[in-house]
This record gives C-alpha cells, structure tokens and sequence, in this order.
C-alpha cells in the first residue's frame, strides 16, 4: 500500500470577492504522476501555487507528509506560520515555472548550487558535484557554467528543473513548463520528466500537453471552476469522458 | 581689457589644489557608500507592500530632495552642535551628503528593483530561501546592474556637491581655489583651472562607470 505523500482537504482560495478555488480535495500517493488539466481560469495552476505558499490561501488544509503546510489550525483559529517555518516546508517540494524563472547573474552550475549552499547549508564543492550530477542528467553536462542568458529556451527549463529536483525534494511540481517553449523544444523538457517518473518521483504536473499527460500520468484530475470536477486513470478519461465538460475540453484541446 | 593670462601662481600652489581634489574625492565616496547603503534599504521599503516601512521611506526621499543641500550643510556644522550633536567639518559634511545621496540612490534603486520579474522572487522561495536571503543574493545584485547606466549622472552630480563644503570651510577643491584666488589675485587663471579639474575627474567618474558595467554585464 502506497503512502499519501500529500493531502489537500477542501482547498479554498478567494481573491477579493472572486473564489477560484471552492473546495479541492486530492490525496497524492508516493510516486504518483499526476496530471492536472483544465482551461485558464479554472484554478489549477492556482492549486500548485497553493502547495508550496506561493498563494496564500483561506480555507481547507494542505498537508504533506502529515506537516501542515503553511498555516497552524485549531479549532475554528488559524495562523499562518513563520516565515522561515513556511521557507522550510517550501524547500519539501520543488517547482518549475512556465517562465523557468533562472537567475540570471548565475551560471547553471550557481543556479543549482545557491540553494543547496543556503537552505541546505552545503559546502561548496559538495554542492557543486551535486549540482554537476543533475546537469548530467538533465543532458547539459556540457553547459554547467553557462549563463541563462547563453542557453536556449528548453535547455533554461532543464536547468531549472535540475535546480528544484536537486534540493531531494518529496513533490515536485511543474506549472505549465513547456508552454512558453518553441514547439521544436518542447521534446527535450518532456524527456526530462519522463525520466523523474520513471525514477519513481512523485510529481503534479499541470499542463496543455494532452498527449502527454496521456502517456506519463498515472492519474488525471481535470478542473473546471474552481473544483475537481473529474479524475481517473488517462486511458479512461481521454477515451470515454464521463462528464459533459470534460468532453467538451478535450474536443477544443489539442489531444487527437 | 589690461588682463594678461599668468598661470604661475596657480601652477606653484598646484599640489594644494590637488590635495583639495583629492578631499573631494575622499568625501564623495565615503558619502556615496555610506548613501547607497541607505538607499538601498530605503528602496527596499519604497516597494514593500508594508505602510509602515513605505510612509517613513517615502517621507525621508520627499523631505531631503526638497531640501538645497547647502541649508543642510549649514544645519548640520551651525545647529546640530546647539542640539547637543556636535561633529567636526568634515564629518558634519559626511554626514549631511550621506544622507542626501541615501534619498536620490533610493530613487534609482527603486527604479531597479521594480524591473526585476517577480518569478525570481518566486523561484528563490520555492526553492526555501527566506525574503532576506533573495534580497542580498538575487534581487540586490541583479538591481546593481539595472541601475549601473543611469547612475553616473547621480553619482556626478553627488560628487560636484562636495564644492558645497567650502560653505563650511573644509579645504576640499573648490576651497583651495578661493584660498589661491585670495592670495594670488589670479582670478581667471584659478578658476579656470579648477573648473578644468572638476570637468576631468567627472569624465573620469563616467568612464570609471562604464567599465564597471561593463564587467558586470551579463554574457549572452
């Protein structure tokens, strides 16, 4: 029996008088790959930022590996945490964004390392091989200490997705990552995440890439609204939709 | 016009003029780092999303930029010392054009910070690092760089203040030329050098500040 590495009860998230998220219950298993679909504006990248506090948020509890995330609740009374409790439960997961989001006045091999030196108050040349290991991985070995600026838009991603994936977190997630990408580069970041499922890391994607969702995910959650509005394995779903919104998504989308 | 140029008696009293210079110098750039740390904190403050850190920030840049900075020099040697604050000359001046450049610098780095994309803010937090760590590890360095080419016109124009502490006779350049002028009766020829060697150090100033950026820039 698989362990439930993250659990989200009845998730709210208001923004002023608009509510995107209304409600989301999700358990995650360790080493599910977990994809979440949905047109803009149905809160699903608003949930991952949720995960790890980049969005603050109003009701329900996110808890991963039985931690409360970023709020302390008794009763009906509800505290956000301390800055650097919420930094060390954000180090627990790891993200990558649609923009990739490096640091520019570093070199790949830096991006990587800074927190690994930081946070997890490494040596330097400890970090360093750690942060060379990744690289490899990723397929930039060749590329350790280029500038972002010097790279091309996928090998960015790969390295930022090095950078998250070295600090061992227990969740990673990915918010759109290949959408800001030139077709031709979309390939080479979904290899890498590929490869991080088939190692067994657990992961929630969300993504338009519906044929890949189709192939990697062990699990598809599509959002409508603000709530889950339908889940199950990718083979079902994409083939046999059960609920009419689904089915009209997956026409207007790219999966064919 | 019965003037024959003589530059003689400046040449002579050259090296006290260069002395004065260098003062000027020397006060410029203890006042400019003294002044950019607190700008940079007062521009930090400027973007917060906290009143409290805004208000008294916003209040501190509004006050000084409207102020002539030689009523504040007069201020810190004249009135400070009857508060009970008493400096020398040129720690009083130090003082007073450390503060002054700390509200200009603050409005450059502001201008700085606010070019920074918010993602990387967010990417040092997702992966654990605290406000503090991205502030001095991210967002200050990158800033330095936005800033780099708009800032020679302010560090020059902080630098030509200085002349102002002749107000209080410190014997930085501008006080060293009236004291030759006064001696020598040179009118022309003082005046005409000084001005010469202002208008050299501040080309120096700006090219001083382009190699720095241009060691700085990043590589694409």
């Amino acid at each position: 029996m698989a362990k439930t590495i993250l659990d989200i009860r009845g998730l709210r998230k208001t923004y002023g008088q608009h509510e995107v998220l209304k409600g989301v219950d999700c358990a995650v298993q360790e080493g599910e790959v977990i994809a979440i679909i949905g047109s803009s504006g149905s809160g699903k990248t608003t949930m991952l930022r949720c995960i790890n506090m980049l969005e603050e948020f109003q009701g329900g509890t996110i808890s991963l590996d039985g931690e409360e995330i970023g709020y302390h609740v008794e009763g009906t009374a509800r505290r956000r945490k301390s800055e650097k409790e919420i930094a060390r439960q954000r180090a627990l997961t790891g993200m990558a964004f649609q923009q990739f989001n490096l640091f520019p006045h570093m070199t790949a091999a830096e991006n990587v390392m800074l927190g690994l030196i930081k946070v997890k108050k490494m040596a330097k040349f400890e970090a360093r091989a750690i942060a060379e290991t990744w690289l490899d991985r990723v397929g930039l070995a060749s590329r350790v200490d280029h500038y972002p600026g010097q790279l091309s838009g996928g090998q960015q991603q790969r390295v930022a997705i090095a950078r998250a994936i070295a600090m061992a977190p227990r969740l990673m997630l990915f918010d759109e990552v290949t959408s800001a990408l030139d077709p031709e580069l979309v390939g080479e970041v979904l290899q890498v995440i590929k490869g991080l499922a088939a190692d067994g890391m657990t992961m929630l994607l969300v993504t338009h890439e519906m044929r890949f969702a189709y192939e990697v995910s062990s699990r598809v959650i599509f959002m409508n609204q603000g709530v889950i509005c339908e889940e199950g394995n990718p083979k079902e779903m994409f083939v046999r939709p059960k609920t009419e919104r689904l089915a009209e998504f997956l026409k207007t989308s790219s999966f064919n | 016009m019965g003037y024959t140029l003589n530059f003689g008696a400046v040449w002579r009293n050259f090296d006290f003029l260069l002395h004065g210079l260098m003062l000027s110098l020397g006060l410029a750039v203890t006042s400019i780092l003294i002044g950019a740390a607190i700008g940079l904190v007062l521009a930090f403050a400027l973007i917060s999303k906290n009143r409290f850190a805004v208000v008294p920030a916003r209040l501190y840049v509004t006050v000084l930029r409207n102020l002539p900075i030689l009523v504040l020099v007069l201020f810190a040697y004249f009135a400070l010392p009857q508060m009970g604050f008493r400096l020398d000359k040129i720690k009083s001046f130090v003082l007073v054009l450390s503060v002054y450049s700390g509200a200009y610098l603050a409005e450059v780095f502001r201008a700085g910070l606010l070019s920074i994309p918010k993602g990387l803010t967010e990417a040092g937090l997702a992966i654990g690092l605290t406000s503090m760590q991205i502030r001095t590890s991210i967002i200050a360095p990158l800033m330095v760089r936005n800033v780099l080419p708009s800032l020679s016109s302010t560090v020059i124009s902080l630098f030509k203040d200085t002349s102002l502490a002749a107000a209080i006779a410190v014997p930085e350049l501008t006080f060293a030329a009236r004291k030759i002028n006064v001696e020598s009766f040179r009118v022309i020829e003082t005046w005409m050098i000084t001005s010469a060697l202002y208008v050299a150090t501040c080309f120096l100033i700006a090219a001083l500040l382009r190699f720095v950026e241009r060691r700085l820039a990043l590589p694409r």
